[in-house]
Parts: structure tokens; C-alpha cells; sequence
């Protein structure tokens, strides 16, 4: 059979063979956005994993209700959820043309992940200054100042990231052919987001 | 430029304030199963499964895995892969530690040093060897 036939036995045309098909289609820095995330994921199961073994049988680990708020985290949580449902909104937007939409949406994507902020500082202030708390405490404060630091530091990431991208869009004058750059700016989003309702269960509730 | 969106063009969008209700009913039940007296095993279960299905609910349709090509799922999971193996790898020492099953005398909050340790604020634990 010769090369051309073989390429037609298998759907694809002759340029097509040469290539391997992209997993993302049209929007290659998605692929790269989900490579970085993949590494970060890895990054924050090392530590959610390491958190588990070390409290897993330990007798000595607290009670989390007796040190850390749920109903502050609660709230921090229902903002981060909110968040990326108007991340989500502000790319429905931009992907029909309407940037206006997309600008307010991504605009109160950024106030939310202030207000996520906000919240943490306030609970770090409480338990640093309030109770004394710190990484040096005890296995428990290591833990919880670690993975809630590290998540922290990824929201001020995001906020700086889409904070950048509205102001760009804005500068820039942004149209339906930047969709791509804000699906992307949302895998991020949205990705923290997935990690704070992982740290959420297994730092404060369970 | 067209081509460019064609991407989202193509699907169907997730009926996102959907998903978002669904996600604030679960996070709901995880605050009431929180607040019941279930036995332990039961409670973590229950904790577990919602988290996991709240971020499965969030990867498929806020960032779309349930639409995109299939091959991205090598990528999405192999780092649960790894995660798990990092867990499995460190439990056999842990579990084999003195401190881990032995309270310590001041029960002070996860401090795993000897009595002789002042409070933790201004003693604070030494690392362990």
C-alpha cells in the first residue's frame, strides 16, 4: 500500500500524517496553559499528600474547628465559586462579540479574588496575632500556613494575571479573536479555584 | 479570525449558572454533613466524595474537559496519578513514627517534642530528625 492510500486508510490526509493533531485545536497556548497546570497540580497534590500522611493516626493533630473558622471559610469558598461562574461569563462574552460583557464580567472576576483576598488576610491576622499561631507551631500550623499560603499566593497571581488582561483589553481594544486569551487566563482561574475545594475538605472540615 | 473561535463556536456552552447552583447545593450539603455527629469514616467519605465531585464538576464544564479533545484527559489526570503515589510512598514511614501514636504530654496542637518544651508561641518546636 502505498503512503498516500495508507493516509487515506486512516482518515487523514498526507500533510496530516506529518503531524501529530493538536490536542487544543486553533489555541496551542492552551495546551501550554494545561502543561503548566499539570505541574502545578502536582505541586499542590505533593503537599495536600504530605498534609494526609502526616495527620493520618497522628494523636496529637487538633481538632481544625478549634482553631480555624468554617464560616469565614465557608464565604471565602461561595466567593471562589462565584468567581469563576463570572470568569466563565466574562469568556461567553468575548466568544460572541460582546466585549463590554467581558470586561464587567472579568472586572468582578478581580473583585472576587480581592474579596478572597481580603478574607485570608483577616483569618491569617486572627490566628498569627490572635492565637499565636505559627509555622513554626506545630505540624498542624506548618501544614495550613503552607497550603493555604501557596493557594494564596496563586489567587494574587490571578488577580494580577486578569487584572492585566482587563486593563490590556481596554488599551488594546480586544475582539472575538482574543476569546483565546481569556479561556486560557480561566483555565487558570478556574484551577485554583478546583484547588481551594480540595484544601477547603481537607484542611478545615475534615 | 473566524477559524480562530471556531473552538468555542463548535460546542454547545455548559449551562454555566447551572453548574454554579449545583456547586453552591454542594457546597451546602458539605457544611451540613460537616455540622452532623456521623461516625468519622462516614463523615470523611461523604467530605471526600462532595469535594471530588465539586471539582470534577468544575474541570469538566468550567474548564471545558467535558468538550475537549480526549487526549487532554492524559494530561488532566496524570497528576492524580502521581499524588496518589507520592501518598502511598510516604505512609509506610510515617505510620512507623513514634510521634504519630503517642500524645504528647502538654497536648500541645500536633508538637511532637519533649515535656520539657515551653508553650509554642515562644518555644517553637524544633524540626524533627
Amino acid at each position: 500500500m502505498s503512503e498516500a492510500a495508507a493516509a487515506e486508510v486512516h482518515g487523514h490526509g498526507a500533510v496530516a500524517d506529518q503531524y501529530e493533531p493538536s490536542l487544543t485545536p486553533g489555541n496551542s497556548g492552551k495546551l501550554g496553559m494545561w502543561t503548566f497546570l499539570a505541574g502545578d497540580a502536582m505541586t499542590f497534590g505533593a503537599g495536600i499528600a504530605a498534609y494526609g500522611a502526616l495527620r493520618y493516626q497522628n494523636v496529637n493533630w487538633p481538632d481544625p474547628a478549634d482553631w480555624l473558622g468554617i464560616s469565614l471559610t465557608a464565604v471565602m469558598t461561595f466567593i471562589l465559586i462565584c468567581s469563576s461562574v463570572t470568569m466563565v461569563e466574562a469568556l461567553s462574552g468575548i466568544t460572541h462579540g460582546n466585549i463590554a460583557k467581558m470586561q464587567r464580567f472579568l472586572g468582578l472576576t478581580v473583585l472576587g479574588g480581592i474579596a478572597f483576598l481580603g478574607c485570608q488576610a483577616y483569618e491569617w491576622h486572627h490566628l498569627i496575632w490572635g492565637e499565636h499561631l505559627s509555622i513554626k507551631t506545630s505540624l498542624f500550623s506548618a501544614t495550613f500556613f503552607i497550603l493555604t499560603g501557596f493557594h494564596g499566593l496563586h489567587v494574587t497571581g490571578g488577580v494580577i494575571y486578569l487584572g492585566t488582561l482587563l486593563m490590556h483589553s481596554f488599551q488594546r481594544a480586544y475582539t472575538v479573536a482574543d476569546a483565546k486569551l481569556i479561556e486560557i487566563a480561566g483555565l487558570y482561574w478556574h484551577f485554583v479555584d478546583l484547588v481551594w475545594i480540595l484544601i477547603f475538605t481537607f484542611v478545615y472540615l475534615i | 479570525m473566524a477559524t480562530e473561535v471556531s473552538g468555542h463556536e463548535a460546542h454547545a456552552e455548559p449551562n454555566y449558572i447551572a453548574i454554579f447552583i449545583y456547586l453552591a447545593i454542594l457546597t451546602g450539603v458539605e457544611l451540613l454533613v460537616y455540622a452532623m455527629n456521623f461516625p468519622t469514616v462516614l463523615k470523611i467519605g461523604l467530605l471526600v466524595a462532595l469535594a471530588i465531585a465539586k471539582a470534577t464538576l468544575v474541570a469538566m464544564y468550567f474548564m471545558h474537559l467535558a468538550i475537549e479533545r480526549k487526549g487532554l484527559w492524559v494530561i488532566a489526570a496524570t497528576p492524580m496519578v502521581l499524588v496518589a503515589f507520592c501518598y502511598l510512598m510516604l505512609r509506610p514511614d510515617l505510620s512507623s513514627r513514634a510521634w504519630t501514636h503517642q500524645r504528647h504530654p502538654e497536648e500541645q496542637v500536633g508538637v511532637h517534642e519533649s515535656a520539657e518544651s515551653a508553650p509554642p508561641v515562644s518555644q517553637p518546636a524544633a524540626p524533627q530528625s
